[in-house]
């Protein structure tokens, strides 16, 4: 596949890979004490994976998977809200699919679908908002989540319900802002990490310069990625050179796709329709304040939370749960006192079991469990 | 003496009306009526004609072709019914004749029990009938036996179909996968994904117009040839349900043996590239209609892939993995940029990501 292909060179890998060594020994880098590299987004762990990339780096670099999964992050009450809307007879609620399966305190969507909810898999909000023309007796909710990457295309379905005077849609807004998080990762005070793969569909929205403060206050470069391996490799070595040379930018990899300063049709939408949550749960990271977005007053009309009164509830993560922990890097996800035996993909004790970009489930999956039993072992021998 | 005078027997019945009713399931005219003029018209032949309860085959005639019988049923309940490349009739009857296959039986006899919901269309009916006709005739089986029920509205989603197949194991034939080695060839016959995809695509929930078609498809014949060419061939399991990755793990764990795959080798189409690309799926574990992994001896490999590649449902045929002395039950895959990663089971369905 053309514009495909090409990122997924072996030749060149193997070059950046020898790079990134040379870089590491000459930094003086060991095993011991590896460079702590954290890839904010999802489907940077997704990539990860799936191509083997992490055994293809030497042992004294080590990436730690962050919290850019938004099925990941989504805490346990606000599922089951989507629940209680989903139980009402009028509702058909629409999502996308790896949401499905998020747990909830009483049951996931797919749980309330198995026991007669009416509730669909789309692949866009349009599709939802399509729904709505269709099924004009009915109430059609769509479940929005997601960072900046899909929060304007909920956005712009609104606007478009709006201007076709579509009455029987709304949204459940649950979307997140990534620059908070980022933030909230830096003030931990176990942080540990040395430098940040930023994700490159974010920045196609916002651009690069709200990741300014992570280099001039938290003295961290960040590197925003595009999503093939060999731009993951690519950023890794950019962002190796910049801490070899005692540089601290915020470089972007992701030029050929995510511009400077962002997509200002998409910031625009984005602009109209919500405002800043003062404070939103995350899971395993607790609440983060500004860090979720609501719909504003003008557009109450399409705001479920407004039309149905939700129940909100506050529901801790289960006190087993180390997910904050893996999120901030200070373990890995193997090392979590249930992974692999009370918490697996099957039944998922944390959120990041749940989806494919999970970093549990990606080390489950992709054989993590055994290259974390192999290390358990090493370390104790 | 008068005789008494028969009326003539009565034709051969007929439906009158454009959709099914609970009256075709009450086991009166109106079902007789439907049995003889959608399936029994398009089955035709004298073993189902006489309607009896039971087919009688011959065990002589059976025989002939082998020491063993094999013998094994289905269910299938796809939405939606009718997609590219097929519809559930045609797959109802592949996915059974390709399970004797794979076992290296010659499928030879089907039964075909059909449960169908009250408000289906009778055109709808005579086309799965007939689209199961011709794939049995492709196919060299008959469809000797069968049953029909219908259900109230809301009982089933339009239209279930079970089908069990016999055939007939020919002598020396012995498949299983505690006989795969170290050194024994992974193939596959052709491009991967391709129903599973055709069926995402077709169900529209995704809003994506795939031009993929399924691959479903009769493979007793391929089946026959890699045999041919590959005597010891040491097994083989048509990738349905759960796609390649799940038959891999499975051979891998019921033979403890470990099996590595190379991504580069694993033929896939474009668009089904594209279309996982797209959704974030891995089509390693998109179901397959018309597809076989086979584990081959590494000296037999080669003509097996010649012969696979000389049929018309293995063109694209090729050696995608090895079983190696690894880990015992563990699949590996070497990704196309040069890394390793683990090819595990999947944890239920493969859903979508978002972004
Ligand atoms: S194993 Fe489960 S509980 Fe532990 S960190 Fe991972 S998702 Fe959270």
């Amino acid at each position: 596949m053309r514009y495909v292909d090409e990122f997924r060179d072996r030749v060149k890998a193997d070059v950046l890979v020898k790079e990134i060594e040379r870089l590491l020994a000459h930094m003086g880098r060991d095993q011991d004490r590896p460079l702590q590299i954290m890839e904010v987004c999802g489907g940077h762990t997704h990539t990860i994976f799936r191509y083997g990339v992490e055994g293809m780096l030497p042992k004294s670099i080590e990436l730690v998977h962050g919290p850019g999964c938004p099925v990941c992050v989504l805490p346990m009450g606000r599922v089951d809200d989507c629940v209680a809307i989903a139980e009402r007879a009028e509702v058909i609620f629409t999502t996308f699919g790896d949401a499905m399966r998020v747990p909830g305190s009483r049951k996931s969507l797919l749980q309330a679908k198995a026991d007669g909810c009416d509730v669909r898999m789309v692949y866009s909000p349009m599709d939802a908002l399509a729904l709505a023309r269709k099924n004009p007796t009915r109430e059609v909710v769509f479940f929005g989540i997601g960072f900046e990457t899909t929060m304007p295309s909920t956005a712009l379905t609104v606007l478009q319900a709006e201007r076709e005077g579509i009455k029987n849609f709304s949204i459940f807004c649950n979307h997140i802002t990534i620059v908070p998080t980022i933030k909230a990762i830096l003030d931990s005070p176990d942080l540990r990490l040395d430098g940040f793969l930023g994700p490159g569909h974010v920045s196609m929205v916002i651009g690069d310069a709200p990741y300014e403060f992570i280099a001039r206050y938290y003295k961290k470069p960040m590197v925003i990625a595009g999503f093939e391996p060999l731009d993951i490799l690519q950023s890794l070595w950019m962002l190796l050179k910049q801490i070899d040379e005692g540089r601290c930018e915020i470089e972007n990899q992701y030029a050929r796709v995510a511009p400077a300063g962002g997509n200002a049709v998409a910031l625009q939408a984005v602009a109209q329709v919500y405002e800043l949550r003062e404070f939103f749960e995350w899971r395993g990271l607790g609440s983060i304040d500004h860090s979720g977005v609501k719909v504003r007053e003008a557009y109450a009309g399409f705001d479920a939370e407004r039309r149905f009164a939700v129940p909100n509830a506050r529901i801790a993560d289960p006190s087993s749960c180390q997910c904050g922990e893996v999120l901030k890097g200070v373990i890995k996800p193997w090392q979590c006192k249930v992974f692999g035996r009370a918490c697996t993909p099957e039944t998922p004790l944390g959120a990041l079991m749940v989806s494919s970009e999970g970093a549990c489930a990606a080390y489950y999956q992709y054989g993590g469990i055994k290259r974390g039993r192999d290390e358990a072992k090493a370390s104790a021998a | 003496m008068n005789m008494i005078s028969f009326p003539p027997r009565r034709p051969r019945g007929k439906v009158h009306v454009p959709t099914v009713t609970l009256a075709h399931g009450g086991g009166g005219k109106a079902m007789k009526d439907l049995i003889d003029d959608v399936f029994v018209a398009a089955f035709d032949n004298p073993l189902l004609a006489p309607l009896d309860d039971q087919a009688r085959i011959d065990l002589l005639d059976l025989a002939q072709y082998g020491d063993r019988l094999a013998f094994t049923t289905d269910s299938f309940v796809v939405d939606p019914l009718v997609f590219p490349g097929g519809d559930i009739g045609k797959l109802a009857v592949c996915g059974t004749v390709n399970d004797l296959a794979v076992g290296g039986a010659l499928p030879l006899y089907l039964s075909c029990a059909v449960i169908i919901e009250e408000g289906v269309s009778i055109d709808l009916l005579r086309q799965v009938a007939t689209s199961m006709a011709a794939t049995a005739r492709e196919a060299g089986v008959k469809i000797v036996t069968g049953d029909t029920k219908v259900v109230n509205k809301g009982a089933c989603d339009r239209m279930f179909i079970t089908t069990t197949g016999v055939g007939v194991v020919a002598a020396g034939v012995e498949l299983g996968a505690h006989r795969a080695r170290p050194g024994d060839a992974v193939l596959v016959n052709g491009l991967l994904g391709d129903h599973g995809a055709a069926i995402l695509g077709a169900r529209g929930d995704m809003a994506l117009q795939s031009p993929i078609e399924s691959d479903c498809a009769p493979l007793q014949g391929l089946i026959e040839s890699l045999l041919k060419s590959a005597p010891n061939t040491r097994f083989m399991r048509d990738p349905t349900r759960g796609g390649v990755a799940t038959v891999l793990n499975e051979i891998a764990e019921a033979a403890q043996i470990a099996i590595e795959i190379d991504e580069s080798a694993t033929p896939l189409r474009n668009e089904v590239r594209g279309f996982c690309e797209i959704l974030g799926l891995d089509p390693l574990y998109l179901a397959n209609e018309g597809k076989i992994v086979a584990i081959v001896p590494p000296d037999e490999a080669e003509p097996a892939v010649e012969a696979m590649r000389a049929h018309p449902l293995g063109r694209q045929a090729a050696i995608i993995g090895t079983v190696v002395a690894g880990e015992p039950g563990r699949v590996t895959m070497r990704t196309i940029f040069g890394g390793r990663r683990i090819v595990d089971m999947l944890v239920g369905e493969q859903l979508p990501r978002i972004c």
